[in-house]
This record gives structure tokens, sequence and C-alpha cells, in this order.
């Protein structure tokens, strides 16, 4: 049987020999283990489940024909004390990486070549653990293909946020695996910005051990590209991990994010908002596993579409057994500017313990007629009143963002791309 | 200053006339009062005046200071002057207060082609106005009405007219939820904006509110139309008798 021409991108990706020169055998092992699970499961087609409202084919076409644009245009969380790393089209910038107190920042270039590293440990681990029960193959051919990405090692409380800020321009494909270890009792805030090419595949990895605490804040923008992303993360006892994306950019993105609840009494948010027109195509896959008691989950999603945007979101909470008193909330909206737009919702529970609090709700609608005179009486124009509102409308998932004087950035920043749109 | 005629208007929806002939005029620094009982088209009258959807208007006019009200979007009309109390304030999550006042204040200034008014300006004049009307520091930095009290809210209107300055100040039911200190409290911040420019429209089913803010003249609304027009003394008719021997007497 002749075998289809994405399989064959797979298998001519995982060949590619300057994967395995100069490499050490942590990650030559890594890297064949994932192209084998790549290999097993092959490549997502359209009637896979979770492919149904998103093609996959922007993920899989051999070649790019259309060149992204970086939008220089806000810079955000400029004001925010942080660590900065950059990204040019898919690459680490910095020749050398900042050392800060508490964690440990190294490249995956870098530690490549070492015969022995502790992301040994870490590297494709949650990744493969999250191919069941449902295949993420991508991700996998990330883990088998990837050479550029930050290993993270957080030991202490680290005060500043690390940011990773990416800028690309031209038809760059690229494709990034970063790796976050936080030790027991350590915390970390990690934000991303822009986008790492015209087409990329990113895999964030994050083990968060008994206390310690993880926070993540992603703005993706810029103007055409195709992202998918997969953030794996795995919680132990009493731990905390915490991720918001704003989307403002971008054509085909899709976010999955693969979160397991193992140690007893941890808490993870995923939340996110997207504003999104055209042929925008904006796709949340969530999927937490409560795999220990008192355990908590909050799932908030908003989606703003206009002119034949598309949102999708499919979110599932798995209680396994055994996971009493587990807390599971998962909420996804959607605001509809026009009629052209669509919002496909899937939310999902299974659960297999009796002791448990889930709910989930999925709202579409358009702006409220009623707000929307309040403002304009008070003199607000009708487009700015629809900003006012459409601000309303995200500012509850950026809630979920614990360090107020970023979700007070994300909101500023908010405010300005609705200004220009 | 507002001059209303043989104003017309019906349910866009469906085939119901509301208002069926109004007749007002407003002076320059007048307040003026309707009473009424319920179905009579009050409300109706304020949202037809400051541009809501849903309502047909089927004859007449409104002009404010010659300017056709009708024929402009709620924010034009805002920027022309016009301001309306809300019955029900709408709340508005993460929008903060302040934000809100200030777009509001930018827009107007924006709209008439006036200069904005700086950041520092805006806080100052805020601050004042807040104090006045016992406004919490901590209520303008949360969002727009958002765990207000009912007059909480009531009080956040009148600050809005406050900053916003209108000529045309239309209370729609201002009295409607608030007890009697908050009625005060809304009362002075009313008072103190009356001016003898500025003209105000105060809708209420109750003589109370009339006993803090003192009418110059009241017009009894019912079924649609205005039936009968007179001094305060009419307000206290009303509260002593009811509306219906006013009816039985226009029948």
């Amino acid at each position: 049987m002749a075998s289809s021409p994405s399989s064959d991108i797979s298998k001519k990706l995982c060949l590619d020999e300057s994967l395995w020169a100069n490499c050490g055998q942590w990650i030559k092992n890594a890297r064949l283990s994932a192209a084998k699970r790549v290999e097993g499961q092959g490549l997502p087609k359209r009637r896979d489940e979770y492919w149904n409202y998103t093609r996959p084919d922007a993920f899989l076409k051999e070649k790019i024909d259309f060149d992204v644009v970086s939008n220089k245009s806000f810079d955000i969380f400029s004001n925010n004390l942080s660590t900065v790393i950059d990204y040019e089209d898919g690459v680490l910038k910095e020749k050398k990486l900042p050392v800060i107190p508490g964690c440990s920042i190294e490249s995956l270039q870098d530690a490549a070549k070492l015969d022995e590293h502790w992301a040994g440990a870490v590297y494709g681990v949650p990744e493969a653990a999250g191919q069941d029960p449902v295949k993420r193959s991508l991700a996998a051919l990330n883990t088998a293909t990837a050479s550029q990405g930050l290993l993270l090692l957080v030991s202490g409380k680290v005060k500043n946020p690390i940011k990773i800020s990416a800028v690309s321009n031209g038809s760059i494909d690229s494709t990034i695996h970063h790796i976050v270890k936080v030790k027991p009792g350590a915390e970390v805030t990690l934000i991303e910005t822009g986008h790492y090419g015209a087409r990329a595949n990113v895999v964030l990895e994050v083990e968060v051990e008994k206390d310690g605490s993880f926070h993540h804040i992603r703005v993706q923008d810029g103007q055409q590209h195709n992202s998918l992303t997969h953030i794996f993360g795995r919680l132990g006892s009493n731990s905390t991990f915490k991720s918001f994306t704003l989307s403002v950019g971008g054509t085909v993105t899709r976010n999955e994010c693969i979160l397991e609840l193992l140690g007893d009494s941890s808490s993870a948010t995923v939340a996110g908002a997207c504003i999104g027109d055209d042929k925008f195509h904006h796709d949340d896959t969530i999927f937490v596993t409560h795999g220990a008691p008192n355990c908590e989950s909050r799932q908030v999603f908003k989606k703003v579409l206009r002119d034949g945007a598309v949102g999708v979101f499919q979110g599932k909470i798995l209680v396994k057994e055994g996971a009493q008193k587990t807390d599971g909330y998962q909420i996804s909206q959607s605001l509809l500017l026009d009629d052209t737009c669509q919002f496909l919702a899937k939310p999902e529970l299974e659960i297999y313990a009796d002791d448990v609090v889930c709910s989930h709700g999925s709202t579409s609608g358009a702006i409220d007629e009623e707000a929307l005179f309040y403002l304009r009486s008070r003199g607000v124009p009708k487009t700015k009143a629809i900003d006012l509102l459409t601000l309303s409308f995200i500012a509850e998932s950026i809630e979920e963002v614990e360090n107020s004087e970023l979700a007070d950035a994300l909101l500023m920043y908010l405010t300005a791309v609705l200004e220009v749109r | 200053m507002l001059e209303i005629k043989n104003l017309h208007v019906q349910l866009e929806e469906e085939d119901k006339k509301i208002l069926k002939g109004v007749n007002l005029s407003l002076e320059a620094g007048k307040v003026h009062a309707i009473m009424g009982p319920n179905g009579s088209g009050k409300s109706t009258l304020s949202y037809v005046l400051s541009g809501k959807k849903g309502y047909e208007v089927t004859a007449g006019s409104a002009h404010l200071e010659g300017n056709d009200l009708l024929a402009m979007a709620p924010e034009e009309r805002a920027a022309a002057g016009l301001f309306l109390a809300f019955q029900y304030p709408v709340e508005i999550p993460g929008v903060g207060n302040m934000t809100f006042l200030r777009s509001a204040v930018n827009s107007q200034q924006k709209l008439r082609g006036e200069p904005e008014m700086t950041a520092g300006d805006f806080l100052k004049a805020v601050r004042a106005k807040a104090q006045n009307l016992k406004i919490e520091p901590d209520m303008l930095k949360r969002p727009v009405n958002v765990g207000f009290s009912g007059g909480e809210k009531k009080r956040n209107e009148i600050l809005q007219m406050a900053m916003l300055q209108p000529k045309m100040c239309i209370l729609d039911e201002t009295d409607s939820g608030l007890d009697v200190d908050a009625m005060k409290l809304v009362s002075q911040g009313v008072n103190a904006l009356r001016d003898k420019k500025r003209t105000f429209l105060v809708i209420t089913h109750y003589q109370r509110l009339l006993d803090h803010i003192k009418p110059d003249i009241v017009h009894i609304m019912a079924a649609g139309k205005i039936i009968k027009s007179g001094g305060p003394e009419l307000a206290l008719e009303v509260e002593k008798n009811g509306y219906a021997d006013l009816l039985e007497e226009t029948a």
C-alpha cells in the first residue's frame, strides 16, 4: 500500500540527519521513541473525532505558500519587569541565556549535545502520556523533530516573569519544544508573546512537583499564520497550574492543553480569549484528567468572532475512579458580532467517581442591546461601545490571571488592539 | 429647550400604540415632572427621546434647541446635550467605572469638536463630584454598576450626569429602589445641577421624590397622552386622591 504524502513528510522530518549528528543519547532516545509514536499512530485526518471542526491540512501541507508579518505595534508587558528571551524566525536569538536566581535556563540545542541531562526525564514524557486516550500525533512529531526550545529547571520562587518574545517575518516553518520542571515548592511565571513562524508547531511540557506553582501567559498575535500548540502539564500534590492565552492574530490556530492532576489537592486553570475576523479559525482543545482526590480544575474560554470567523472549543473533564471531591468547572462562550460567524463547542464530562462536583456551560450570543444603548446614551459611539462590551465579555477570562499587573497589561493591550481594529 | 409635538409612538415588533399624541414644551432652567399610572407611556417617552431601539415614531416631532432629536443616533443626542438617568442602570462587568466615564466624556467632546479633557483635570473633576455624592473612590475603580446597591447605581447615574453636564436631563423613575436616605442624596445631587440653562424632566410614580426635587410644572400622563398640567400642587393632589379622579375628569 502506498503511503500517504503526509506520512512521507513525517518520515522525512524524523530522519533529518541534523537531528542525529552531534547529539547526545538522551535526546536521541526521546526522538526515536517519539518518531515511533508518529509512525504507529499516523497523522491526524479530518475524520478523527477531534479534528472534525478544524481541518488538519494547515499543519500537514508540505509547503507554506504565504508570508507572516510580525506585529510590532503593541509591545505588551514591556513595562513589566521580566527576563526576556528572544526568538526570531523560530530560532533562539540570544547567544548567552540569562542567569537568574531560582531557575536555570538552557537551550534545547545546547542540552542536546550532552549524553545525559535532567531533561531526559521530562522531554517527550508528558507528551507520550498525553497520547492516551486521544492521539496527538503532531505533538509527537514535534518531540521527534524539534531542535529549538528552552529548558527551565525551577528550584526557587522566581520573582520576575520569564518572557519569550517571538517574532517572524516571511514563510518560516518552525518547530519549538519548551520544557519546564518546577521543583517542590518552587514558582515561576512564563510569558510567551508573538509567533514563531508563518507556521509553528509548539509544544510546552510542564511538570509541577509538590507545592510548586506554574503560571503561563501567552499572547498570540501577528498577521496570517497557522499555529498548532500543545501544552502538556502534569501536576503533583498541592501544586498550581495556570495558563491563559490571548489570541488576536493568526489564521488557523489550534491550542491544545492536556493536563493531568496526579497529586492530591492540586489545582489547574486553563483560560483563553480570542478575537478574530474573516479567515480566523481558532480552536481550543482541552483535556483535563483528574487522577487524584480533592483537586480543582477550571476552563474558561471566550471567543469574539466577526465577519465569517470560526471558533471551536472542545473541552473535556475526565474524572478517574478514586478522584473523589473533584471540583471541575468549564465554561465556553462566544460573542458573535454578526451572523456570518460560527462557534462550535463540544463540552465533555466523563466521570468515574461518585463524590464530585462538575459543571459545564456554553453560550453563544450577540452584543447586549440594553448595554449598547446604555453606553451610546452616554455619548459613546456605537463602534467604541461595541469595543467596550467586547472588552467586558473577555474580561472575565482575564480575571483568571492571578498577577493583577499582568492582567491589567493584558486589558490595556486588548484595548489598544480593539482601537485599531 | 425641548419641544415635543404630537408624538405618536408604537412598538416596532407588535402593533401596539403607546404614545398617542404627546405635546410638551420644556423651557430652559425649569424642572418638569411627569406623573402617571403604570403603563401610561412615561418610560417609553424617555426611551424614544434618547433613541432606544424597538420603537417606531409614527407621527410628531421632538426638537432639542431646534435640533431634530429623532433623526440622531443615541450618541449624537447625548453630545447635543440630552441625558437619560436610567431606571435600571446596566451592569458592565470588566469595564471600570472610571474608564467608562472617561470614554463618555471624551466621546462627547470629540463629537462636539471640543478639545479632550486632560487625564489630570478629568480625575480631579471626578473625585470632587464623587465626593459630593458620597461615592467612595473604590466605586470608581469597580466595574460599571457591578455589585452596586440600588442606591449606588442611582448615585452613579447622577455622577455621570454631573460629569457630562447635559442641558436636558431626563430622570426615569430615579426614586425606584431607593430608601429615604438614598433618595435625599440623589436629590441633592440633582438639585446641585439645577441651573438656569439646564432643564429637567423628572418621571415618577410618586410625589415623594418631588418633595426633594421641587418641580416648576407637573404633568399627568395617562394612556399615552398628557391629560393635565399644572403647578406643584397637582402632584399633591395625585398623592392624596390617586389617579382615578383625574382619569375620570378627562374621560
